[in-house]
C-alpha cells in the first residue's frame, strides 16, 4: 500500500488548499508555544506555531536553549580531552559521536588503527546505533499516544547498555575511542553475552512490529503525514534514516566506510519510497534489525592483534585541515578539524545530523493538524544535544 | 508492505502482545502451574533492597593508592574540567638500602576530586604513570550538599578496597592483563 | 431538634443513604480500578512491578497518593475565571455521582429505581461535558482550551452511538427500567432455549461492541484521549489543576469508568443476576441475591473495565478528525442498522 507519487502530490495540494481557505476566512488564529518545556520536545526545543483552529498556518522551530558551546570549548582542550566533551552531543548513541572526530584526527596525523581496533570500533558503533534507535521505536509510539512500547524500549535497551558498560566502563559516555586505536580490549565472555543481548533486541523488534507498526490506529496516524519528497529532503540537507525514508539510497556506511569495516560485512541499506512518518518508523525498525545482523557477523570475525597503533604519548596533530563524516544513528555527523600543529585544535566545526533534519519543519508543518505536529517531530527523531551542541 | 487483510487484526495482535507480557510478568514459571510471582517476572530491580552488581570495568568512582602517588600532577593537568586538586611538599624518606642516602620524595598533602565537576571520562586513570589511580564500580557516594562532593584522599583511599581485579581479555587479544596493587 | 426529626423522616433517611452510598461506591470503585489496573495490571503489561513500598505489594499507595494531593498547594492561574475554575471539578464529579444512583446491585439493593433508568443515566452522563468545557475555558491556558474544546466535540459525537447502541437493548427488553432490563435478560430465552436466560451480549453483540467503543471515547481513554493527550496538550483541560481539584477530576475519571462498566454489565451481561436464575416478579428472588448480587456485578465490572484499561495501555490515539469520522461515518450507521434489525426481529418473533 505504498503511496503513489500522484497521491502524495494530491495530499500536499489538499493540505495547502485547506490552509488557504482558512486564511481567506480571516479568522484571528492563535499562537501556540510548543516548548521549550513540553513533553514532546525531548528537551528544550521550542516550536512556535500559528494555529487556525487545530490547523497549523505557520511553524517556526527555535533552538539554542541547550547550546553548550562544544565547538568553542574544544579549542581549549587537548585532543584526548575533546572526546570526553563530544560524547555528550547525541547522548543516546554516545560512542558514535567519538568515531568521526577520532577518524578526522587520525587522518591528519596519518595514523591508521590496527584491524582489531577498527573491528571493535565498528561493533561499538553499531551497538550505539541500536541503543539510540531502540528508544526511538518506543518513543515514537508514545508521542502518538501508546504508552507501553516505550517501557519495552527501555527494558531491552538496558541489555545493550550493559554490554557497552562492561566493555567500556561507561553506560552512556564510553569515551573509549582513542587516536590510533581504542582504549582497551574486550573482556572475556563479552562476545557471547552480546549475542544474547542482540537476541533480545530482535525479539523487541518483532514486538514493535506487531504492537506499533501493525496497529491500524498507528497507521492512520502516520501514513501520509509529514510527506517529504526526496528532492526537498536533499535540499534541506537531511540525512540518515529520514533521507532513506524518502527513497534516496544513501548511506555513508556503505558509500564512505573510512576507518570502519562495513565493507567486510554482508548487509543492506533499507529505503522506503513514501517519505511519510510511517516510512521513517519502518526504515528505523529495519535498520535496527540490520544492525543486529551486522553485529552478528562482526562478532564472529574479530581478527587477533594489537589494539593501538604507534602513537606518541603526547599527541600533537600536524597542521592542516580534515573533514570526516560517518553515518551516525541520527544521520550524517562530521567533524571539521583545523589544526595549527598544537596540542589543541585551532578550530572544530561539528556537523550534526539533527540540526539539518529539523530545519525542514517550517516547510513540513504548514497545513497539518496540531496532533500531527507532534507525530512529525517525533518521526524526524532529533536529540536536543545534537541540534544545539 | 501489504495492508492487513482483516481490519482490526493489527489491533487484536497488539492486545495480544501486552496481554502476553502481563501473563509472563505475573507467572514467570509458566501457565501450566500458575504461581503468581511478579517480583520474579518483572525486570524491576528494587534498588535499596536489592542491588545490581556493575561490571568490573564500570566507572563508578576513582580510588587512590596513596603510596604510589608521586604528585606528578599529570592527572590534574589532563583532566578535561580540571577537577583534581593536588598539593604536596618535599620530604626525606629512609634510604632503600641500609647505609644509603635518604631519598627525596613528594609527600601528598591534599588529593581532592570534585565529583560535582568530574565527567567520569577516565583520562586521569589512564595517564597515571605510577598506578596510583583506579576505577571502582562503587556508586553510592551521593551527598545532600553539592559542596560535600569534594572528596579527599582519605575517602579515595578507602575506595581502593573496592577496586576489582582486571578481567582477562577475549581470545585474540595481545593486551596484557594488569595487576591491581594491593 | 428539627434537624434530627428530619433525619429520622424516611425521606431524609433515604436521601442520606443514597448520598453516602453513592459517594462510597464511586470512591471505592475508583480506588479499586486505580490500584488493580492502573498501578498493577498495567505495570505487569510493561514488565514492571508498580508501587511496592507502601504496604504489602504497595496496596497502601492509594492513601499515600491521596495524602499527597491533599497537601499540595491549590493554584489558580492569574487570569483564570476563578468561579468556573473552582466549580468545574465538582460538576464533573456530580455527573459520576448521579450515574451511580440508577445502578441496580440486587433485587432490593438499589439507590433509585427509576422507570426511565437508562435514559436518566445517558442524560446525566453528558453533564460532565459541561464541567470539562468549564475547566478548559476557565484555565486561561491555550492547551486547556484546546483540550476542553476537543472534549466537547468528542463527547457530543459519541453520545449518539452510545444512545443508539442502548436502543437495541431497550427494544429487546421492552423497558427503560434497569431492574426491568436485568429481569428481561434473566427470564429471556434465545430461540426457545431459556436455560441461561438471554444476556444481551449474545443477541446484541454489535450493540455491545459499539457501546464499548463509545464508552471508551466517553471516558476519554486511549485511543480516544485527545482531550488529555499528554504528548500534545501537556494534560489538556487538566493542565492548570493541582491538589484537591485534580484529585476530584482523577477520581471522577476512574469512578466513571467503573460506573459505565456497571451500566454495560447491566445492559449486556445480565447485571447482578446469575445465569440460570429466573423469577416472575422481583419479590420472588431470594434475599441472598442482595448479598451475592453486588459481588456478581462487581465481578462483571472488573472484567469489563479490564478491557477498557487493556485497550488504553496498548493502543495509540486517533486524531480528532479521524475520531469524528469513526463516529459519524461508521458507528452511527452501524448502530442504526442494528436498531432496524432488532426491531424487525422483535416483531417477527
Amino acid at each position: 500500500m505504498t503511496m503513489t507519487e500522484r497521491e502524495q502530490l494530491r495530499y500536499i495540494a489538499a493540505q495547502a488548499a485547506d490552509a488557504r481557505v482558512n486564511l481567506e476566512l480571516e479568522t484571528e488564529g492563535m499562537t501556540l508555544n510548543i516548548g521549550p518545556q513540553h513533553p514532546a520536545t525531548h528537551g528544550t526545543l521550542r516550536v512556535l506555531v500559528k494555529l487556525d483552529g487545530e490547523q497549523v498556518v505557520a511553524a517556526e522551530p527555535i533552538m539554542g536553549y541547550m547550546h553548550r558551546g562544544y565547538e568553542k570549548l574544544s579549542e581549549m582542550r587537548t585532543y584526548p580531552q575533546v572526546t570526553t566533551l563530544i560524547n555528550r552531543i547525541d547522548w543516546l548513541g554516545s560512542f558514535a559521536n567519538e568515531v568521526p572526530f577520532i577518524l578526522a584526527a587520525e587522518k591528519l596525523m596519518d595514523v591508521e588503527a590496527p584491524p582489531r581496533a577498527q573491528h571493535i570500533r565498528t561493533i561499538l558503533f553499531e551497538l550505539a546505533r541500536i541503543a539510540n534507535v531502540v528508544l526511538f521505536l518506543g518513543d515514537m509510539a508514545v508521542q502518538v499516544g501508546a504508552i507501553t512500547p516505550v517501557f519495552f524500549a527501555f527494558r531491552d535497551r538496558e541489555h545493550i547498555l550493559n554490554m557497552i558498560e562492561s566493555a567500556t566502563g561507561g553506560r552512556f559516555h564510553p569515551n573509549f575511542d582513542r587516536i590510533g586505536g581504542i582504549k582497551d580490549d574486550l573482556p572475556k565472555g563479552w562476545i557471547e553475552e552480546t549475542r544474547g543481548a542482540l537476541k533480545r533486541i530482535e525479539a523487541f523488534c518483532d514486538e514493535m512490529e506487531t504492537l506499533v507498526l501493525g496497529n491500524e490506529i498507528f497507521q492512520t496516524r502516520t501514513r501520509g503525514i509529514g510527506v517529504i519528497p526526496s528532492d526537498v529532503a536533499l535540499q534541506y540537507g537531511m540525512s540518515g534514516a529520514n533521507l532513506r525514508a524518502t527513497g534516496v539510497d544513501w548511506d555513508l556506511r556503505r558509500d564512505a566506510p573510512c576507518g570502519l569495516v562495513y565493507d567486510k560485512v554482508d548487509w543492506k541499506v533499507w529505503t522506503h519510497p513514501d517519505g511519510d512518518s510511517f516510512a521513517r518508523y519502518w526504515v528505523r525498525l529495519q535498520e535496527t534489525r540490520e544492525a543486529c545482523k551486522i553485529l552478528d557477523q562482526l562478532l564472529g570475525t574479530i581478527p587477533a592483534g594489537p589494539i593501538m597503533a604507534k602513537v606518541p604519548r603526547i599527541i600533537k596533530v600536524p597542521a592542516g585541515e580534515a573533514y570526516v563524516e560517518t553515518e551516525n544513528p541520527l544521520g550524517a555527523m562530521g567533524y571539521y578539524i583545523v589544526s595549527k600543529g598544537e596540542l589543541v585544535p585551532f578550530r572544530l566545526k561539528i556537523r550534526s545530523a539533527s540540526f539539518s533534519n529539523i530545519s525542514v519543519t517550517p516547510w513540513l508543518l504548514r497545513g497539518v493538524y496540531l496532533p500531527d505536529v507532534i507525530t512529525i517531530l517525533a518521526s524526524l527523531y532529533f536529540i536536543l544535544g545534537d541540534i544545539d551542541r | 508492505m501489504p495492508a492487513p487483510a482483516l481490519p482490526g487484526k493489527g489491533l487484536i495482535k497488539g492486545l495480544g502482545v501486552t496481554g502476553k507480557t502481563m501473563l509472563k510478568t505475573m507467572f514467570p514459571g509458566g501457565l501450566k502451574k500458575p504461581k503468581p510471582d511478579p517480583v520474579g517476572g518483572a525486570v524491576t530491580v528494587q534498588y535499596p533492597h536489592e542491588k545490581e552488581a556493575p561490571p568490573p570495568r564500570a566507572r563508578g568512582v576513582i580510588a587512590l593508592k596513596e603510596e604510589n602517588c608521586t604528585s606528578c600532577m599529570l592527572c590534574a593537568r589532563e583532566c578535561p574540567d580540571w577537577c583534581i586538586y593536588i598539593e604536596a611538599h618535599k620530604t626525606k624518606a629512609p634510604p632503600r638500602r641500609a647505609g644509603g642516602k635518604p631519598r627525596k620524595v613528594n609527600k601528598l598533602d591534599r588529593f581532592d576530586i570534585d565529583y560535582a565537576l568530574c565527567m567520569y571520562c577516565g583520562i586521569c586513570v589512564e595517564v597515571c604513570p605510577f598506578d596510583a589511580l583506579f576505577w571502582s564500580p562503587e556508586y553510592e557516594f551521593s551527598e545532600p550538599h553539592i559542596a560535600d562532593l569534594l572528596h579527599d584522599k582519605a575517602l579515595l583511599g578507602q575506595w581502593m578496597e573496592t577496586v576489582p581485579d582486571f578481567e582477562p581479555y577475549e581470545a585474540g587479544s595481545q593486551a596484557k592483563v594488569k595487576k591491581v596493587p594491593r | 431538634m428539627n434537624v434530627l426529626a428530619n433525619i429520622l423522616d424516611p425521606y431524609w433517611a433515604k436521601t442520606i443513604v443514597r448520598v453516602v452510598g453513592a459517594l462510597a461506591f464511586a470512591i471505592l470503585i475508583a480506588g479499586t480500578l486505580v490500584y488493580v489496573y492502573l498501578f498493577k495490571a498495567v505495570s505487569f503489561m510493561q514488565s514492571r512491578l508498580g508501587p511496592m513500598e507502601a504496604g504489602p505489594q504497595g496496596s497502601m499507595q492509594l492513601l499515600a497518593e491521596v495524602g499527597k494531593f491533599l497537601q499540595k498547594e491549590d493554584i489558580y492561574p492569574t487570569k483564570a475565571d476563578r468561579l468556573l475554575f473552582k466549580a468545574a471539578p465538582y460538576v464533573v464529579f456530580m455527573s459520576t455521582f448521579l450515574l451511580v444512583l440508577i445502578i441496580p446491585f440486587g433485587p432490593d439493593a438499589w439507590f433509585a429505581n427509576l422507570d426511565v433508568g437508562i435514559y436518566f443515566a445517558l442524560s446525566v452522563s453528558s453533564i460532565s461535558v459541561i464541567g470539562i468545557l468549564m475547566a478548559g475555558w476557565s484555565s486561561a491556558n491555550k492547551y486547556s482550551l484546546l483540550g476542553g474544546l476537543r472534549a466537547a466535540g468528542q463527547l457530543i459525537a459519541y453520545e449518539l452511538p452510545l444512545v443508539l447502541a442502548v436502543v437495541g437493548v431497550v427494544i429487546q427488553a421492552g423497558t427503560l427500567n434497569m431492574q426491568g432490563i436485568v429481569g428481561a435478560q434473566a427470564n429471556g430465552e434465545i430461540f426457545g432455549f431459556g436455560g441461561i436466560g438471554n444476556p444481551y451480549i449474545l443477541t446484541q453483540f454489535v450493540g455491545f461492541a459499539i457501546f464499548m467503543i463509545s464508552m471508551q471515547a466517553e471516558l476519554t481513554q486511549t485511543p480516544f484521549d485527545m482531550p488529555i493527550a499528554e504528548s500534545e496538550l501537556v494534560a489538556g483541560y487538566l493542565t492548570e489543576y493541582s491538589g484537591m481539584r485534580f484529585l476530584l477530576f482523577f477520581i471522577a475519571e476512574f469512578a466513571t469508568a467503573g460506573v459505565f462498566s456497571a451500566i454495560a454489565a447491566v445492559l449486556f451481561l445480565g447485571g447482578w443476576s446469575l445465569p440460570g436464575l429466573h423469577w416472575e416478579s422481583l419479590g420472588d428472588v431470594s434475599n441472598v441475591m442482595n448479598v451475592v448480587g453486588p459481588l456478581v456485578l462487581i465481578g462483571k465490572v472488573m472484567v469489563l473495565s479490564f478491557i477498557i484499561f487493556w485497550v488504553r495501555f496498548t493502543f495509540p490515539r486517533f486524531r480528532e478528525d479521524q475520531l469524528q469520522r469513526l463516529a459519524w461515518k461508521f458507528l452511527i450507521p452501524i448502530s442504526l442498522v442494528n436498531i432496524a434489525a432488532t426491531a424487525v426481529l422483535k416483531v417477527a418473533f
